[in-house]
């Protein structure tokens, strides 16, 4: 048999998670629909009033992470739950599945934001002054969020109480990615260049990079029994 | 009985009591800050005391990742039972001082910040150990949970400063590199920060061979 690499056999992971989530789409109608009750709610609440960035930028994280909250756990609670772990313990090495697994959390939150942001700005009213920083934040901003979420899951996926559990050990640890994801976001509708949010990107990106080195050394204590 | 190995307790009893009645008696108020200023004895010694209980929790969750020593896993959880005290005291007093200061209990001031997060830190804590039943699960999944805590730390050092402004007095070791405190003020302080330590490390002592002999306890029991 041909050894496949590192890469390789962690998109074949990402591709076999895929299935299985259209099989039950448990996960993505949790977090869609989830991040669509949150704007619903605070666009019904807010009414006709026009918010400031300063308020707008907080109010659209908050809506970002307690969606990615509901939903990206699933990924590693699905498999303890229906009992398929062991055999992917068997099957290959923690890094290949720690990477699989992020790259689908990844691709879940951004197919999330490419729908739920445009919305958010429409519903409320919202003019961004310099679409291209604002962009760049929330991409980066989301690397760091679906690392930290992919990494905690695999912890609370061998706990009991998980989604409540899930929320109270992921904030502490996203507080990086949402203070500079919001502080980045609001200089961005008010117009902000790109070298005026740089060193907002920079932690955003070096976090994600930290946390993500970070995953692939300790992701091993976690998932072998 | 003074030559029993635990004279050292008795000295400390001794050097609390001075250090207390010095931080009122003794020391002058500060400038500006008036009599308020002596709160700096007790408030300062538990903030430096929590995040020195977060410190050793790290080091022994990486302990215990690397050897797998129950012992390691007992370090860092009496250390984080300890650190919590302390950072709830740190809180606590620097919150009645703010109200006195500043006219608020809580402004979300740069530090104030810090040791929410650190008090979140440690509720995560303790809320992920409670959910798991398994010992060797509780205690190593707990060890990454740590250690990833830890790592995130450095990160707000630079990023809170950024966004939030500070009216916090000085570190005692600010940018400018010089203390500024008065002699007599400062012998206090210095005396303080001291016997707290001592202070936390009997504290942690004692909490390690309750554990350690609990744990004995159970085993024997078992059998």
């Amino acid at each position: 048999m041909k050894k496949l690499s590192l890469i390789h056999s962690a998109y074949i992971v990402f591709l076999k998670d895929l299935h299985v989530e259209f099989r039950s789409r448990y996960a993505v109608n949790a977090i869609f629909l989830f991040a669509i009750t949150t704007l619903t709610a605070i666009s019904f609440s807010m009414g006709p009033i026009r918010l400031r960035s300063e308020i707008l930028a907080p109010l659209l994280w908050i809506i970002l992470f307690f969606s990615s909250m509901s939903g990206l756990a699933h990924i590693f609670v699905r498999e303890e739950e229906q009992q398929t772990a062991d055999t992917l313990r068997l099957l290959t090495s923690p890094n290949v599945v720690f990477l699989g697994k992020w790259f689908f959390n990844m691709v879940l939150l951004f197919s999330l934001e490419i729908l739920i942001v445009p919305v958010f700005l429409a519903m409320m009213g919202a003019v961004v002054g310099s679409p291209g920083p604002f962009i760049v934040v929330i991409f980066i901003g989301s690397l760091g969020l679906a690392s930290v979420a992919t990494l905690i899951a695999a912890i609370i996926s061998q706990a009991s109480a998980k989604g409540a559990l899930f929320a109270v050990l992921a904030f502490p640890i996203s507080l990086p990615v949402l203070i500079s994801g919001i502080h980045g976001t609001q200089l961005s509708m008010n117009g902000g260049t790109f070298s005026e949010g740089m060193p907002d990107l920079q932690v955003l990106f070096s976090f994600s990079i930290v946390i993500l080195t970070l995953s692939l050394l300790l992701f091993e204590f976690i998932w072998r029994k | 009985m003074l030559l029993d190995k635990s004279w050292w307790k008795y000295l400390l009893g001794i050097w609390m009591t001075a250090v207390i009645l010095g931080a009122f008696l003794y020391a002058p108020p500060a400038k500006g800050l008036g009599e308020t200023a002596r709160i700096i004895f007790f408030h300062v010694p538990t903030a430096w005391l929590a995040t020195l209980a977060f410190l050793i929790s790290a080091i022994g969750s990486l302990q215990y990742l690397r050897t797998q020593q129950k012992k390691y896993d007992i370090w860092a959880y009496s250390a984080a039972q300890i650190g919590l005290i302390f950072a709830i005291l740190a809180t606590v007093t620097g919150s009645i001082w703010a109200k006195k200061i500043w006219q608020s209990y809580w402004n979300w001031d740069p530090r104030e910040t810090s040791i929410f997060i650190l008090l979140l830190i440690y509720a995560a804590y303790f809320a992920l150990r409670s959910a798991i039943d398994v010992e060797e699960q509780k205690a190593k999944l707990s060890a990454v949970y740590s250690i990833i805590a830890f790592v995130t730390v450095p990160f707000f050092i630079f990023i809170i400063p950024r966004v939030y402004e500070s009216l916090h007095p000085d570190p005692l070791i600010n940018p400018e590199g010089e203390i500024k405190m008065d002699g007599r003020m400062l012998q206090v302080f210095i005396n303080s920060l001291l016997s707290f330590t001592l202070l936390f490390f009997w504290m942690l002592q004692l909490k390690i061979k309750t554990l350690l002999i609990q744990q004995h306890i159970e085993q024997t029991h078992h059998r």
